[in-house]
């Protein structure tokens, strides 16, 4: 369980997140949504250090993430698996090395016993072979793939998702986002995904916080979102056409 | 103002990258791959900019002797001193501090557009220290052989073209270097390098790393560290001139 507690964040004098309060549940798929340019990145990255909130605590599991030292940051840091927006491969590494390279990294681990998980947390992804390649030999969802991996292999406590869909195909997108829902119950993290993509929403949205000029906007599931009477969100849930006809549809079949 | 916040965070980013690494594997891995990218690589360029300065050095030297009462080993003695003092540590640097400095940032900046250094910071890893420690401690390593090698290639030129030119013996010109010769030039010379080196692969790492936004940006930064690492240098080798040499 991560606590987010009065978060408030400013950059060059411009707020951009206001007394964020939240709780990101474990073994859910917690969702942060909105539109762009609404803080949800920066929030995201409050939560794992990459930027200091000027107020408020993060408490990953009743430990107040705030208050760390950079060794002590580093120790919860190896709990944590991050899946980019960009999937952040190591370009001058093999798809395995990347996997490989936590482990190398902060484990004891025998080289026999690394290859092993590797190969585990590939073929856990569909990607059992593809070892050797690199990731600039890979598609965009086979990158995002390798990322989860990566992301798995140190068995970790929590695991972000920032935009695991963009620059991806539906379909690609449904793999994507179920290998994320699986990977969260079958190990019972706390997952947090930022994403803007109503089919992710809709599919794995376990817990969503909306958030809305840098604000908390509203708390729910997938399905109280459908019903949300809450003008931003409707605009923001109802903003493509199908999902405006999908509506139209709903209500006809309700008269 | 900016300057003085640059500097600042500079020394700040030198706290960090000197370290204790998270793993020694890891960092002798990287100093060796690091010592090929950006020393071994750079032999040929040095190669062909040290014969060729050495042999026009030589040359203009040669050219210039008109007084009867200057000895025929001058000209030697002159390109043994100007290449020592002078033009390998200090323009074999500046070549560097183009070649290596805008390398370093690109790499870096890019990895940090790319995101791959938020990858590395929430792995845990000190990705400063990760990125930044191997690069310097190459430069040290390999930065002073690659100018012992620019100061025998440059001699060596020197000695090619006053042969083919018949201007004179290369018993002439052996003496000629080694006239007058003060092994404390080395000493200096070698001091200059590893301070230049240490400079050209921190300046270009710190602007690499403090990159924000996309490509354009990391061009932008590949040139800023060259030019401020060239700044650098000359700055350096104004300053260890005065405490080497003439204090």
């Amino acid at each position: 369980m991560i606590e987010v507690k009065n978060v408030s964040k400013s950059f060059n004098g411009q707020k951009v997140l206001f007394d964020i309060d939240h709780v990101f549940e474990e073994g859910k798929v917690n969702l942060i949504i909105g539109q762009s340019g609404q803080g949800k990145s920066v929030l995201a990255k409050c939560i794992v250090g990459l930027y200091d909130p000027e107020e408020g605590q993060i408490l990953f599991d009743q430990r107040n993430f705030t208050n760390m030292d950079r060794a002590q940051r580093s120790a919860i840091r190896q709990e944590i698996g991050m899946l980019f927006q960009g999937a952040a491969l190591f370009d001058s590494m093999t798809v395995e090395q990347n996997v490989m390279f936590p482990l190398q990294m902060f484990t004891n681990m025998t080289k026999a016993e690394i290859q092993t998980r590797a190969d585990f947390c590939l073929e856990r992804v569909n990607l059992a072979g593809r070892n050797k390649l690199l990731p600039s030999e890979c598609s965009g969802g086979m990158q995002k793939r390798v990322g989860i991996a990566r992301a798995i292999s140190m068995n970790p406590r929590y695991l972000f998702c920032d935009e695991p869909n963009s620059g991806l195909d539906p379909k690609t997108s449904i793999v994507i986002d179920n290998l994320i829902q699986d990977i969260t119950q079958e190990y019972k993290i706390t997952t947090v995904v930022i994403t803007h993509d109503m089919n992710s929403v809709m599919e794995i949205g376990d817990h969503i916080l909306f958030i809305h000029q840098g604000k908390k906007w509203w708390e729910g599931d997938r399905h109280s979102i459908i019903n949300a009477t809450n003008p931003e969100i409707e605009s923001f849930v109802y903003a493509s056409s199908f999902m405006k006809e999908i509506r139209t549809q709903l209500q006809k079949k309700a008269l | 103002m900016n300057l003085l916040k640059q500097f600042g965070q500079y020394i700040l980013m030198l706290s960090v990258v000197f370290s204790r690494p998270d793993r020694w594997r890891f960092f002798w891995k990287h100093t060796l791959l690091e010592i090929e990218q950006i020393g071994i690589n750079s032999l040929p360029i040095v190669a062909l900019m040290s014969t060729f300065m050495g042999a026009v050095i030589a040359l203009q030297t040669a050219s210039s002797m008109e007084s009867p009462l200057l000895p025929d080993y001058t000209v030697g003695f002159i390109t043994q001193s100007s290449t020592i003092l002078e033009f390998s540590p200090t323009i074999i640097s500046l070549i560097l501090a183009g070649k290596v400095g805008s390398n370093v940032a690109s790499e870096i900046g890019t990895m940090r557009v790319t995101e791959q250094i938020d990858a590395l910071e929430i792995m845990g890893v000190n990705s400063l220290n990760f990125l930044v420690l191997p690069k310097i401690t190459a430069a040290f390593f390999f930065f002073p052989v690659l100018v012992i090698f620019s100061m025998a290639l440059s001699m060596f030129g020197g000695w090619l073209s006053l042969l083919v030119s018949d201007l004179t013996t290369t018993e002439i010109y052996i003496m000629g270097i080694r006239s007058f010769f003060n092994p404390f030039h080395i000493t200096y010379a070698l001091t200059k390098t590893l301070v230049f080196g240490f400079l050209i692969v921190s300046i270009a790492s710190f602007y690499g790393y403090y990159v924000k936004g996309g490509s354009l940006d990391v061009g932008r930064a590949s040139t800023q560290a060259v030019v401020s690492g060239s700044i650098a240098i000359l700055i350096a080798n104004f300053i260890l001139t005065q405490l080497m040499l003439l204090s």
